[in-house]
């Protein structure tokens, strides 16, 4: 497959997160959608990783081009692992104390 | 040599100590401490300036090197003393006047408290340091420094009594049209820097250097030297700081405003004779500014009432004489007018501040008269001081006024006809303070007649030394046609050459002086005889207002430079400082506050709005940065795979 497809669907997916995170009001939503936008750019990564490694292996030369893309994948799935387990301590916090998960009620600094 | 510099370092350091120390101790010393430190300090100077003038007679001119003031590639300009027969001259008039003049204040300022009694002393001291690094200084840099020194001395003196608002605005004056012919010297001196590298006396004034300069420079540059003269001297256009500098306490007028600062200008273009020899267009303006001078400030005197105001154009007329001296090349005449003045205008001054003294600060003269037997010492030493500067012989005025007459007459009988009206009025305008103040009968009120006394004998000696000197010291300088041999001219050769051969006849000489003395002895009794009967009210004729206004030229100034100044000065502040400058710092504020509230607005604590401005960052940066191009080259990246 052409990586502009990969391009265009990794962008699609992105433009998703980041409309979410824009508009919507519920903190887990939101939550969601920045997942949405890393693994977005996970996608693309090994996509491009996947195709150096097939150039590489073409024209003979080193069998180990594009593994430092996958190896930084799964590096930012566990950073968003840990951010999960954070995140969603915050909301748990968050609901205590307003029993609300709508963001807009996160504007106590304001002044 | 070794015993040179210590003898010289002993000359200026002993004021030095002075002025540390009454000015340090200002707070601890009592009066007497104060007085006999100060006097004997002077007093040691002098004693040290006797030895190097025997010095200098015996060995010849020293000159010693302490340290450089300035060493650089191009310009070394060293701190160095040197001790001639003029700086010798100088030196002994200087610590000898000043010693005298010392003693006198120690009685005449006993009314002070101990503090301000001290500063005087202080700031008297500091005066004799700087005029004594002004002439021994071998250069014109180390001669600059004494004369911003002898200036800075004179403003606060004049400003002593500071709590009077005019005192403090005849030394702000003073100071500021000394400042307009400091910057004369001072750009001569560049100018001699930038054409000859150098500014000591015996690398400038050689015959070497005066080939590397050109008839434009020496012009220029003897101009520039002249400007700063004038400032210092009280030439026209410069001279009314002058008699308001009679502001500060008579001592310091005597000392400072008549017999050694104000003939820095003269000593200093002495100096430079020869330059200033090789340029005819300064010689004749500083003769046409003399002879200007001597005659305005003369007709001036003749109507002022205030005795030392008449005395201080008394000065001003006789430094005019002094530059006539200059302008017709009769340097030693001037020179020797220099320290006859220093005599009798010393004298002159500490008279009249032992009458002011013994009035009660009272220096109007028509409320003075009769004085005669009250102070009969005052009396005596001031009538052998109105005798010497009418140029009666054989006392000293006579001889050295009638040397630059001489000369004056040499180079153009017009400068010697106009010398001797002015020569003329000088008799009449001393006599007729001297007849107005002593004879007569007494006209103050009776309280002050009742208090009448002669001065005390720290007042007194002072003023029969003076008259002593006033009346000998004439001897220095008696023409070979009397007999003498001019002692005085032939110790000056090595500074400013031989004699110059006037080319008169002897029995010329003598018609001239007989002329120019029966002229003063007409005027002198002309005065006697007008003023024993009346005084002077304020002028009613047109020509009598006009001098006792002193020509309006106060006025003038005011109208023509003062005010158009404030104006401008006003201008500046008014419209450049507080509208444009101000308004343009103002407005950048005012900018950033506006702005500030504004775009505050945005920060309105809601998270989406932040990561929408923050998306719309990235993807402005996205158009502007990794723009078109650049995209596009990534895309054709891809599709060539």
């Amino acid at each position: 497959m052409p990586i502009q497809y990969y391009i265009f669907f990794c962008l699609t997916l992105f433009s998703i997160g980041v409309v979410g995170v824009l508009t919507r009001r519920n903190a887990i939503i939101v939550f969601m959608c920045i997942e949405l936008m890393l693994n977005a750019v996970n996608l693309l990564l090994v996509a491009f990783s996947k195709m150096y490694y097939g150039l590489a292996t073409q024209n003979g030369v080193a069998n180990t081009v594009g593994i430092d893309a996958q190896i930084f994948v799964f590096f930012i799935m566990v950073v968003a692992a840990a951010e999960v387990s954070i995140g969603l301590a915050i909301i748990v916090m968050m609901y205590r104390n307003t029993h609300s998960i709508d963001i807009n009620f996160l504007n106590r600094l304001k002044n | 040599m070794a015993l040179m510099k210590i003898l010289i370092a002993f000359i200026i350091l002993w004021p030095l100590a002075g002025f540390l120390f009454n000015g340090l101790g200002r707070n601890y010393w009592s009066k007497k401490v104060i007085a006999y430190k100060a006097t004997g300090y002077i007093l040691a100077s002098f004693i040290a300036s006797i030895f190097a003038f025997i010095q200098v007679q015996a060995n010849g001119a020293v000159s010693v090197h302490y340290f450089d003031f300035i060493n650089t590639a191009t310009l070394k300009i060293p701190f160095d003393f040197k001790v001639d027969a003029l700086s010798s001259l100088f030196l002994l008039v200087i610590t000898g006047v000043g010693t005298l003049i010392h003693l006198y204040s120690t009685a005449y300022m006993k009314d002070e408290t101990a503090p301000h009694y001290a500063r005087y002393f202080s700031y008297l001291n500091l005066f004799i340091f700087s005029m004594l690094v002004l002439v021994l200084g071998d250069n014109y840099v180390v001669m600059f420094i004494g004369w911003e020194g002898v200036g800075l001395c004179s403003y606060l003196l004049i400003g002593y009594w500071f709590t009077n608002g005019n005192y403090n605005y005849a030394a702000k004056k003073a100071f500021i049209m000394n400042r307009i012919g400091d910057l004369g010297f001072l750009l001569a001196i560049f100018w001699l820097i930038a054409k000859l590298g150098a500014v000591s006396y015996s690398e400038v004034l050689t015959a070497e250097s005066l080939a590397k300069l050109s008839s434009a420079d020496i012009t220029g540059i003897t101009l520039l030297l002249f400007v700063g003269a004038m400032g210092k001297s009280a030439q026209i256009p410069l001279f009314t700081w002058l008699p308001d500098a009679m502001a500060g306490p008579t001592p310091v007028s005597a000392l400072i405003h008549a017999a050694t600062m104000v003939t820095a200008g003269i000593y200093m273009i002495t100096r430079s004779n020869i330059l200033f020899s090789h340029s005819a267009i300064t010689q004749n303006l500083m003769a046409i500014i003399g002879i200007s001078t001597a005659l305005l400030a003369a007709t001036i005197a003749i109507k002022q009432n205030d005795i030392k105001k008449v005395l201080a154009y008394s000065t001003v007329s006789q430094l005019g004489y002094m530059f006539l001296g200059l302008g017709v090349g009769a340097y030693s005449g001037a020179v020797f007018h220099v320290i006859t003045h220093a005599f009798f205008k010393a004298l002159l001054f500490l008279g009249a501040g032992s009458v002011i003294h013994a009035m009660h600060h009272e220096q109007d003269i028509r409320k003075m008269g009769g004085l005669k037997s009250k102070l009969p010492i005052t009396h005596l030493t001031f009538l052998i001081g109105c005798i010497a500067i009418a140029g009666v012989p054989p006392f000293s005025g006579f001889f050295s006024k009638d040397e630059i007459l001489a000369a004056a007459f040499a180079k153009s009988p017009i400068y010697w006809v106009l010398g001797l009206i002015g020569a003329a009025m000088t008799a009449f305008y001393m006599f007729r303070l001297y007849t107005t103040t002593f004879l007569g009968k007494f006209r103050g009120t009776a309280d002050q007649e009742h208090h009448l006394h002669e001065s005390p004998v720290a007042m007194t000696l002072p003023l029969v030394l003076l008259a002593i000197a006033s009346a000998i010291a004439g001897a220095i300088g008696i023409p070979e046609m009397m007999g003498g041999h001019h002692w005085l001219s032939h110790q000056l050769i090595p500074i400013v050459g031989e004699p110059v051969e006037l080319g008169l006849s002897h029995s010329m000489e003598w018609i001239l002086m007989a002329i120019s003395v029966s002229i003063a002895l007409i005027a002198l009794f002309l005065a006697i005889s007008i003023y024993t009967k009346r005084t002077d009210d304020v002028p009613k004729s047109f020509l009598g207002r006009f001098f006792f206004q002193k020509w309006y030229l106060d006025e003038l100034y005011n109208e023509a430079i003062v005010l158009p100044l404030n104006r401008f000065a006003g201008f500046l502040k008014n419209v450049i400082e507080k509208q444009v400058i101000d308004g343009a710092v103002n407005g950048t504020g005012k900018l950033v506050q506006y702005s500030a509230r504004k775009v505050r607005l945005i920060q309105n604590g809601q998270v989406g709005y932040y990561i929408l401005f923050m998306v719309i960052g990235i993807i402005l940066l996205f158009v502007f940065w990794f723009n078109d191009l650049n995209i596009l080259r990534f895309l054709n990246n891809l599709n060539q795979h």
